[in-house]
């Protein structure tokens, strides 16, 4: 079936190694302009609406794809943690092919299967977070950000993997099972959102949302080639999403191309009554600002002043990594911009005052997993026990580990000298980035100080694994925007491991970062960040 | 008299009609010495006789003298549920008494992913309150959380205030009825919050379980700290008392006690009388009236004092205390080990409250007349204390004398007429000002046609009754009932002369120098013209002619 079927594009060259030519950048020239490349080239989502409407596929069709793919692949990678019923979504497929029939208006994103992270709520399906504590809860509700989803005729093919409640950065912290990394099966995918990067690395799902409360969108898209968008804090609502640091999270877009996030956020931003942190800003449309690549100028990003954050590529960053975000910048440089090294003194504040808030929070978020209304209750006599039980047998440890670290964070005679100092740093982080911000319109760093490395490797070095997140926690800490996006590759695995290029804009700056990453995306050549896995989902 | 009756929910005990305490300022405290803790026993005594050992009697009269020599200090946090038509963070309907867990959702039950949205009305009420009480409002608050575990707390946390409450150091004023001493007091407000109330046990009577019901999980309160300036029970109930019809003029909360709207837990130390420091406080809970209010904590005093002066103040321990109706006693509920950390923080799913100056202004020119304000102008009427006392309590009583005088009622009359034989019926049939029949107008129409000789005070209260069961209009019922006073002399002239010619045995015996015999034939008189007859004039009539042909 996937051979008789074109768009997924992607699905048919799957069998096309990640590394194509030299690691040498290609930039396009005005002469050079690839003039058959267009929008749709760049974005599942525009394509399956194009398919669509023009009836060439039918989202019946479509689908079967997907369930075909995701069947194949799903014993290796082990991205979900429920698929949803397949004649379930092959109805709702069906449903949009009668709509079209029937000349019908569709939602901009009628056919698009979805995978959702498990921590964010699905109506009528497991919502879990990756908890024992949630074993066979079903929420009354769809999430905020699924809802509009679903509302724009998208279908929810599963829920994802994830490190406990979102606490990890492997997914290795969840209590059912280890995702893999399509790029080499004995790597991790990255976390917390590790099953939703994997599900659209390998092809599983078109996009999928995550949750990013210190980097949990961008490390996984970087370990796994994809592009991940963390919105700018209440940007997109946090209703349905089971809080871990409700200061610092959002939920996030995770797709095979800028586009495709571009799309995704559009449809999930906006204020919602439900959420009083989400924003009343006005949504742009983000896709407004892509220009397909037949219509670029030489130097399409002219004058754009880049921000190279120089705490990011100091020590402590993978060698590999340092010279793919090097030649990230020199790409950029070559599209026009400005290319500087800012320094943000307080980078390296951030990571220890990140684990002091998000713990705190987390340690008070995490407090209504008591065992008394739902989730899994020990049987017990006594209301003591009863809590004690169900939290020690349905917590794992990484959780119970910074339920503990929060409490004593917030305990009296700690809070000034950890919650309120914490708390003082993410100001003086905050400011930090604003200067930065104000004299750059973007800025670069890694997604990750490296590629995705060994499952297990960290495991029993949770300062090893903390330390992974110091490129992405400072970005939360001010609730600032990121996109991450594919842009070289390291040594590993079979065919190379990939590498992301972060870029963080101003807040409510999503459009200029979607911009930027859609030219880079095509303008990098050379490229190719499918991980090869053969159609019947076995590594290549 | 009739302010006892219709001071609602303090139940009067003979006690209490005696002023119980001295009162004076020295250098800005408040001082006071206890007295007549001898009646008060008494009248425990007498409503617990089974339960009162006799060797307490004699215990109370030296505890009496020893009182004297200590001061209590007593404090107040009072709770009080707002009546908003939604919850304070999510849009479920609250009801009073109704079925277990029908009034909740995924926020107000604390389900994964649910956020909290504040509900504006109760910033609106917080800053109504937080005005009435004379506080400074902070333009920025915000909420924290309070952490703790219990199966009635959905989330783990009370979403409540901390650190900046929405309004602080205020004042609240009130008049202490007569018949416990009278005199005004100022007590201070330390600070009012907002915060959101638990859901409730409920606990199996035989079996070993409790049930939760999350209906009221969610519900507005506010929450109003007093400064500790009390001295007296009675002086505590008054202080909730005032503040009940504070919120109840304002219309933010039903302050209703045995629903639980309007909650106090008091704090109780003693010291010797002169020194500064205060003793060790105990907490009292379950007080479900103002009358276990001020029962509670003067049996709270003599049971310090007590242990004060028998040298064993070591045994008054920080704990808090649950008042026994029943026993008419406290006893403990928990000691406490320290103090218990809550771990605040704030409240991250929230955004600061803000307030602007505009809003604010806003609300203070919209409040209503507040019961300080009223009885203050009812005083300056011309009212006597416990007129302006019965007047002002109730909000609707008020409403309704002012309604009756604003429509240019006698003052005087128009509170003699609520206070005396409405508020009789009122008492009698069970009912509320807002349920009689008879509206302001017609209390005013009634009271001008008596002042005004159209029908007589006798008729008056006869068809106030009437007004009052029925309604109707005070025309009507006067013409339907051929009630107009008869004051056509001649019509009056033939009646006496009736009475006259059918009783000539009494006529000689007035002629012959009985004359106090003029009252029976008054009646007569009046008997005959169905009490119509206007008195004045059937006197004068009756006399000229008793006297004619003599």
């Amino acid at each position: 079936m996937l051979s008789t079927i074109q768009p997924p594009r992607c699905l048919s060259r799957i069998a096309v190694r990640g590394r194509t030519k030299s690691r040498s950048l290609h930039i396009l020239s005005s002469a050079q302009s690839v003039t058959s490349a267009s929008l749709i080239d760049h974005s599942q989502i525009l394509s399956i609406r194009d398919s669509l409407l023009s009836r060439h596929l039918s989202a019946v069709q479509l689908t079967h794809s997907y369930l075909d793919r995701l069947k194949q692949t799903e014993p290796q990678i082990k991205s979900f943690l429920h698929v949803s019923d397949p004649d379930k979504v092959l109805k709702q497929a069906h449903e949009i092919d009668e709509k079209i029939k029937r000349n019908e208006e569709v939602g901009p994103l009628a056919g698009v299967l979805v995978a959702v992270k498990d921590n964010i709520c699905t109506a009528d399906m497991p919502s879990t977070g990756g908890s024992r504590i949630l074993e066979g809860y079903r929420p009354p509700f769809d999430a905020t950000a699924v809802k509009r989803l679903k509302n724009l005729g998208a279908i929810v093919v599963g829920k994802t993997n994830l490190d406990e409640f979102g606490m990890g950065s492997t997914t290795e912290a969840s209590a059912f099972k280890v995702t893999a990394n399509p790029w080499d099966l004995s790597r991790v995918p990255g976390g917390s959102s590790g099953g939703s990067a994997a599900a659209v690395s390998a092809r599983q799902c078109v996009v999928s949302l995550g949750s990013d409360t210190g980097g949990s969108v961008r490390q996984p898209a970087s370990f796994c080639g994809v592009v991940g968008l963390k919105p700018t804090y209440g940007r997109v609502s946090r209703f349905g999403l089971m809080a871990y640091a409700s200061s610092l999270d959002v939920i996030g877009c995770l797709g095979s191309s800028v586009a495709d996030t571009g799309i995704l956020l559009h449809a999930i931003s906006g204020h919602d009554t439900l959420d009083a942190t989400s924003s009343k800003r006005e949504v742009p449309d983000f896709t407004s600002q892509f220009t397909s690549a037949s219509s670029l100028e030489s130097r399409p990003l002219e004058g754009l002043r880049v921000g190279l954050i120089r705490e990011t590529v100091d020590g402590g960053v993978d060698s590999g990594v340092k010279s793919a975000i090097q030649s990230a910048a020199a790409h950029l440089e070559q599209l026009g911009c400005i290319l500087k090294e800012v320094s943000l003194p307080s980078f390296s504040l951030g990571l220890p005052a990140y684990y002091i808030l998000a713990s705190s929070e987390s340690s008070s978020n995490l407090s209504r997993y008591d065992g008394v209304r739902y989730g899994s209750q020990a049987s017990s006599d006594e209301l003591n026990s009863l809590y004690k039980e169900s939290r020690a047998k349905g917590f794992g440890p990484e959780v119970k580990m910074r339920i503990l670290m929060g409490t004593y964070a917030l305990s009296a005679g700690y809070y000034d000298a950890y919650y309120k100092r914490a708390q003082q740093v993410r100001t003086i982080i905050r400011k930090s980035f604003k200067a930065a911000l104000d004299e750059n319109d973007i800025l670069i760093s890694p997604a990750a100080p490296s590629a995705a490395y060994k499952i297990g490797e960290k495991k029993n070095d949770p300062l090893a694994m903390y330390a992974g997140d110091i490129m992405t926690v400072n970005v939360n800490m001010a609730g600032l925007p990121a996109l991450v996006l594919p842009c070289g590759f390291v040594e590993g695995g079979a065919v190379g491991l990939p590498v992301g290029l972060q870029i963080i804009g101003a807040a409510f700056d999503e459009e200029k970062l979607l911009k930027v990453g859609h030219i880079f995306e095509q303008t990098l050549q050379g490229y190719n960040f499918v991980p090869p896995l053969d159609a019947d989902g076995v590594f290549a | 008299m009739m302010a006892s009756t219709l001071f609602r929910t303090i139940q009067i005990h003979p006690f209490l009609l005696y002023p119980t305490t001295l009162f004076r300022r020295r250098n800005g405290a408040l001082y006071c010495t206890m007295k007549s803790t001898q009646t008060q026993t008494a009248t425990q005594e007498k409503q617990q006789p089974s339960k009162v050992k006799v060797s307490q009697h004699t215990q109370s009269k030296t505890l009496d003298k020893i009182k004297r020599d200590y001061e209590a200090v007593i404090g107040i946090e009072t709770h009080v549920q707002l009546s908003t038509l939604t919850k304070a963070f999510c849009s479920c309907p609250y009801n009073y008494g109704s079925q277990p867990n029908t009034s909740i959702c995924p926020i107000c039950m604390g389900l994964p992913g649910a956020l909290p949205v504040l509900n504006s009305k109760v910033i609106e009420f917080a800053v109504k309150l937080g005005l009435a009480l004379n506080c400074k409002l902070s333009l920025n608050s915000k909420f924290d959380r309070k952490q703790y575990f219990y199966p009635d707390l959905p989330k783990g946390y009370q979403i409540s205030q901390f650190d900046i409450p929405i309004a602080t150091g205020g004042y609240i004023d009130l008049d202490l009825p007569l018949e416990f001493g009278g005199g005004h007091r100022k007590f201070g407000i330390t600070r009012v919050h907002m915060e959101e109330d638990a859901g409730k046990l409920l606990h199996s009577g035989n079996e070993d379980y409790s049930q939760v019901d999350l209906n009221r999980a969610g519900v507005p309160l506010l929450e109003i700290v007093s400064e500790p300036d009390m001295r007296t029970g009675i002086e505590a109930a008054e202080y909730a008392a005032e503040l009940q019809r504070v919120v109840r003029y304002l219309g933010i909360s039903n302050g209703n006690m045995q629903e639980g709207s309007l909650r106090c837990d008091v704090n109780v130390s003693i010291r010797p009388v002169g020194q500064l420091e205060f003793g060790t406080k105990v907490e009292i809970k379950n007080l479900n009236s103002f009358s276990s209010i001020n029962r509670a904590i003067d049996f709270e005093i003599s049971r310090q004092v007590l242990f004060h002066s028998q040298g064993q103040s070591d045994q008054i321990v920080q704990e808090t205390r649950l008042w026994e109706e029943g026993a008419q006693k406290t006893v403990t509920m928990r000691k406490k080990e320290g103090l218990s950390d809550y771990r605040y923080f704030p409240e991250p799913d929230l955004p600061e409250v803000i307030l602007s100056q505009v809003f604010v202004d806003s609300i203070h020119n919209s409040l209503p007349e507040l019961p300080e304000m009223k009885r203050r102008r009812y005083e300056k009427m011309g009212l006597s204390m416990q007129d302006v006392l019965f007047l002002a309590n109730d909000m609707n009583v008020a409403e309704y004398f002012d309604a009756t005088i604003s429509s240019g009622a006698d003052i005087k009359l128009a509170a003699n007429w609520i206070m005396g034989d409405i508020a009789a019926y009122m008492k009698n049939e069970k009912l509320s000002i807002n349920e009689i029949k008879l509206t302001p107008q017609e209390l005013v129409e009634l009271i001008a046609s008596i002042k005004g000789g159209t029908i007589s005070g006798k008729i008056g209260k006869e068809i106030l009754f009437e007004l009052l069961a029925k309604g109707g209009t005070v025309k009507g019922l006067i013409e339907e009932k051929d009630l107009v006073q008869i004051a056509d002399p001649i019509e009056i002239g033939k009646m006496v002369d009736k009475v006259l010619s059918e009783n000539p045995k009494q006529l000689g015996q007035y002629r012959g120098g009985k004359t106090k015999l003029q009252g029976f034939f008054a009646g007569q008189v009046m008997k005959l013209s169905k009490g119509k007859a206007n008195p004045g004039l059937l006197n004068k009539i009756l006399l000229e002619k008793l006297n004619a042909e003599s």
